[in-house]
């Protein structure tokens, strides 16, 4: 579904890599590597060499906004741009609903944005990106933070998304959740993405 | 009451309270004596020398002359605008933006009140145009570098906000919207404050400076009126103008922020 071609930034690449429909693929690699600069470059956040494409469809070919509602990158660090929490989400989802699922109660929704902490921020990220135009998800340590409960709710959220046929490219340092969750293992070394053996 | 012209004698008196104040810090060692000194004699040069280049002008009031007066003006506000600038833009756009927004905000208001209210004769008159000109510019000026300023500032460090919001899909100009507004608040409080404490809080001096050339009070406030609203105008345009062309210029067409166009620390 996604193919990437020859992408190349800095010390990076050039790198190549396909994500499948319902896959999810682990990347993994020392701090520094440049895993974010990886998923920024598939973001198009970054000039950069070579091409990425969904189902055919080249990112240099479309706007970029609409690039991103489909190929979505959550940061790790991910930034707030209102007070309130609520601002950050679309009017059409029913937030208070959703908060429970990743563990965080349903008022956080009046709450402002300096009230929640690190851990409530990163699950707030993650469920904020995932709308229902997107297809391919690249998620930047998405349970760092988090308690193993919580980690554990995340992760049935994700499990649900690539149910519904969304892929999923995931850094992780947790070598457990990569093998949790994903079916294919990569990482970036030397600039290079190799495959691990399974 | 005709305008009473001061003599070199009068100002040499008005002079003995600088030197009064030099004084007072040599006394109270504040450290101050010589900038005083400095600073006073500094406006004494700067100005006789523009009244004489303005006589000449005046009398000349020859156009490529008149236009090259405010050539250079243009082209110290451009560098004092850059030089305010905590964040840089990289090469010719450090100048670049300040330059032609503030040419862009200036000849437009300038135009509009030859045109429209004050209509010299000739239209190029130096006695109008380039007094006009100078308060035009220094409040476009000041318009243009804090927008500038603030909006160049808030980009760097909401960094993460502003491609968050990209990474969502949002297009440059909505994630930049909020900063692009905080900024123009920021730079015309000045002016709001000008026109709301004008006659109150204020004389302001150039009605003070009519008033005592012998205008009539109510024809020098008209006057400064038609000025305060041309100085908001320019410097709101200004400002207007530079945060979208910084805007334009810290992103590209991909919506991607750019902070490599920024100058390095």
């Amino acid at each position: 579904m996604l193919e990437a071609r020859s992408l190349r930034r800095l010390h990076l690449g050039p790198i190549g890599f396909t994500l499948a429909a319902c896959e999810c693929v682990s990347v993994a690699g020392r701090s520094g590597a440049g895993k974010s600069l990886l998923l920024r470059m598939v973001a198009d956040l970054d000039p950069h060499d070579g091409e990425v494409g969904l189902d055919g469809a080249l990112c240099a070919a479309m706007p970029a906004p609409a690039w991103r509602r489909m190929v979505t990158y959550v940061a790790a660090d991910a930034g707030w741009w209102d007070d309130r929490v609520a601002a950050h989400f679309a009017p059409d989802i029913d937030l208070a609903a959703l908060l429970p699922r990743v563990g965080i109660p349903p008022d956080a929704v009046a709450w402002p944005v300096a009230r929640l902490s690190t851990g409530e921020r990163q699950r707030l990220a993650l469920l904020r990106a995932l709308r229902p135009t997107n297809r391919v998800l690249r998620l930047d340590e998405p349970t760092s933070g988090l308690d193993r409960a919580s980690s554990e709710l995340v992760e049935a959220l994700l499990r649900e998304r690539l149910g519904a046929g969304t892929a999923i490219l995931m850094v992780t340092h947790d070598p457990d959740q990569a093998a949790r969750m994903a079916s294919r293992h990569l990482e970036v070394r030397d600039g290079k993405l190799v495959e691990l053996a399974p | 009451m005709s305008p009473t012209l001061l003599s070199y004698g009068d100002l040499a008196v008005a002079s003995l309270l600088v030197v009064l104040n030099a004084a007072l810090s040599f006394w109270l060692d504040l450290g101050l004596t010589r900038t005083v000194l400095v600073a006073a004699i500094r406006a004494v040069v700067q100005l006789m020398l523009v009244g004489l280049l303005l006589k000449t002008v005046f009398a000349l009031a020859s156009p490529p002359l008149i236009g090259a007066v405010l050539l250079a003006m243009l082209l110290s506000a451009s560098y004092e605008i850059a030089s305010r600038q905590e964040r840089r833009f990289a090469g010719f756009w450090a100048y670049g933006i300040g330059a032609t927004t503030t040419m862009l905000a200036t000849v437009l208001v300038i135009a509009f009140a030859l045109a429209g209210t004050l209509r010299p004769d000739p239209w190029y008159a130096p006695q109008v145009v380039v007094p006009l000109a100078g308060i035009i510019l220094g409040n476009v000026m000041n318009g243009v570098s804090v927008s500038l300023n603030a909006f160049s500032t808030a980009v760097v460090r909401e960094r993460t906000a502003i491609e968050a919001r990209l990474a969502l899909g949002a297009d440059r100009a909505t994630a930049l919207k909020p900063l692009q507004r905080s900024a123009l608040r920021t730079s015309m409080i000045p002016i709001v404050n000008q026109m709301s404490a004008a006659g109150i809080i204020t004389l302001p001096g150039m009605m003070t400076g009519q008033i005592l050339a012998g205008m009539e009070p109510v024809e020098a406030a008209k006057y400064q009126i038609l000025i305060l609203f041309l100085i908001a105008g320019g410097a709101g345009l200004g400002a207007l103008a530079a945060t979208y062309a910084a805007a334009w210029r810290i992103t590209d067409e991909r919506d991607r922020l750019r902070l490599d166009r920024l100058q390095q620390k």
